[in-house]
């Protein structure tokens, strides 16, 4: 087991290091500087303040320098929110967007799974079919056309929940951002979980456990739940990542201030080094979680660690 | 007289196919509406008597739809016809997703191919690249992009194109593998084809089944980048706008007027929903697996 996480780990390493060098020199490719103001500034302020961030170094440099900051935590200077440090301001949003996050793939996954396994079980008939019909719904509507009517229904018409806004994460200002997101998951899930139970009812131990007169809750729940559950944990990874791009969105419908909402300002303020360095803090965190995910499969199926 | 032995008549992929397609009601009721759609968005801006960038200064601003002044649809908060919004951000989201779809699938269709026809130590290789690029965060990449380099249309084609056909490369190199061990593939090779010729005249032909399921799905997928990058403001600019464009403007003032919000949402998802049925069904009716 100690050789396959550290097989897994390794292989994590180049895309790490793709993931981090496409991001800085995209970054540094790109036309215009952060400090490129309407008003030229003097040649010694300039050159100041190139100095002070170092952006008169050669490239090369610059990215090692870079590098080695990441080592140590360090993102970098904010180019917009003086006085801040990169890594600050992710430390304040992240809370925020991981608690949202983390509760709606939980929730994805008990209502997506739940829906999933009771369509398996009524395979071709109207809870089947209306199931797989409202999922394929759930994944044509996007999260942010969702949300906006969410708003439209509960609290502009209704007066049931706030609108948006986020106090101290009261649970009244979660339910909305955290349903907003897991929807698409749900579907998603629901459809995986529908598909793979199938195939997992139609084996011989299946055929085995009702041969012997067990209910068939307990064939679901006790043999064929583990088997189906493989496939919805190797999308866990891709429902991570599309949670993750869908909070950029829902955090910014609904005025939560997390880390997709520093996204979006950053990039439309062209704060680069708040850009750079939220997309490299997600890709890590994209890649730690495909890492996990791969040491539960390894323990749950021995064979992935033989191969 | 002795009687000839009927022929057995061969039927195409595409013929059997189709004939399955039949069977499936949402998937024609999806295409049909598709068709629908697209003459709409296509010819229905012609006949309005409103641009989509003029300002109508006679109606109300955020009118109710009404037919007697042409708004069909009202007006959003500035004036302008909904109607002709609708349809003309209809266009570029369309247009997005056909055209960076069709960036993603030269791209994955030769990627794959080579990959899966050489084999070996470059296919290897080829897919190691993959795998790394599949682990990225590519929304954010997308929007990096936008930031860095302007909102050009062409670049949002490039790259929601460049970065989608991860997929497409990995169904393809799978269906090579398995086309590369069969006889004709052996035929080509010993009388003598070229390695470029083989891949263009015996996998690609091949391989369209798939390529055209995963083509229909992921047309959707880029009309929602594309709409979520016009949502968050980094898509197309004013005055030309798109469905996901306008879905934000018309969240925006939803507690006023619902209807700027209500038309082109619902236009997305209907098409969104469309595509999906169609692809699921042809998914059903093309492949192989079933068979």
């Amino acid at each position: 087991m100690l050789r396959f996480a550290m097989r897994r780990l390794l292989a994590s390493i180049p895309t790490l290091l793709v993931l981090i060098t496409l991001a800085f020199f995209m970054m540094r490719l790109a036309p215009g500087g952060p400090f490129d103001k309407e008003r030229s500034l003097l040649p010694e302020i300039e050159a100041a303040i190139n100095a002070a961030y170092h952006l008169d170094e050669p490239l090369w440099q610059q990215y090692l320098r870079y590098m080695g900051g990441l080592l140590r935590g360090d993102l970098g200077p904010s180019f917009q929110y003086a006085g801040f440090s990169v890594s600050e301001l992710i430390a304040q949003g992240f809370p925020v967007s991981l608690a949202i996050g983390l509760s709606s793939m939980v929730l994805a996954l008990l209502i997506g799974g739940a829906a999933g396994i009771w369509a398996a079980m009524r395979q071709n008939r109207f809870g089947d079919w209306s199931v797989m019909t409202l999922s394929m719904a759930g994944i044509s509507l996007p999260s942010y056309v969702i949300a906006p009517l969410m708003i439209l229904l509960f609290a502009v018409t209704l007066h049931w929940l706030p609108a948006g806004g986020w106090e101290q994460g009261r649970y009244q200002d979660m339910l909305m951002p955290v349903l907003a997101l897991a929807l698409p998951q749900i579907a998603y899930i629901a459809r995986l979980m529908r598909g793979s139970m199938i195939e997992v009812l139609r084996s011989n131990f299946i055929r085995t456990a009702r041969a012997k007169g067990l209910p068939e809750h307990r064939v679901i729940l006790r043999h064929a739940l583990k088997p189906a559950m493989m496939p919805i944990l190797s999308f866990l990874g891709p429902t991570a990542a599309g949670v993750i791009t869908g909070s950029v969105v829902i955090e910014q419908i609904f005025g939560i201030p997390g880390l997709g909402r520093y996204f979006v300002q950053a990039a439309i303020n062209r704060d680069y080094t708040l850009v750079l360095g939220v997309v490299i803090f997600y890709g890590l965190l994209i890649v730690l979680f495909n890492f996990l995910v791969d040491l539960l499969y390894g323990t749950l199926d021995p064979r992935v660690r033989a191969e | 007289m002795s009687r000839l032995p009927q022929p057995v008549l061969g039927r195409s992929l595409w013929q059997d196919a189709w004939r399955r397609l039949r069977h499936n009601r949402a998937a024609l009721v999806a295409g049909g509406v598709l068709v629908l759609l697209l003459l709409a968005i296509l010819l229905g801006p012609l006949f309005s008597p409103h641009a989509y960038d003029e300002i109508d200064f006679d109606s109300e601003w955020g009118a109710a739809p009404a037919l007697h002044d042409g708004h069909l649809f009202g007006t959003d908060s500035v004036g302008r016809d909904l109607f002709s919004r609708t349809l003309v951000g209809g266009r570029i989201s369309l247009m997005v997703g056909i055209v960076s779809t069709l960036v993603s699938l030269l791209i994955g269709v030769a990627y794959g191919a080579i990959a899966g026809y050489y084999g070996g130590r470059l296919d290897q290789v080829m897919m190691r690249i993959v795998d790394v690029l599949y682990a990225l965060p590519f929304m954010f990449f997308v929007i990096l992009l936008m930031v860095l380099f302007g909102r050009h249309l062409l670049l949002i084609f490039v790259a929601i194109g460049a970065v989608n056909w991860l997929d497409m490369a990995r169904i393809v190199r799978g269906q090579t593998l398995s086309l590369r061990r069969r006889e004709f593939i052996d035929a080509a090779i010993v009388s003598g084809t070229p390695p470029g010729q083989i891949i263009r005249r015996h996998i690609v032909p091949n391989l369209m089944g798939v390529v055209v399921v995963y083509a229909t799905l992921t047309i959707p997928q880029v009309i929602l980048v594309e709409s979520f990058l016009s949502f968050l403001g980094l898509g197309v600019q004013e005055p030309m706008t798109s469905w996901g464009a306008l879905v934000n403007d018309g969240a925006r003032e939803m507690e006023t007027i619902v209807w700027p919000l209500l038309f082109p949402a619902s236009f997305l998802a209907v098409t969104l929903l469309c595509f999906n049925f169609l692809g699921d069904g042809l998914r059903d009716a093309l492949d192989p697996k079933d068979r």
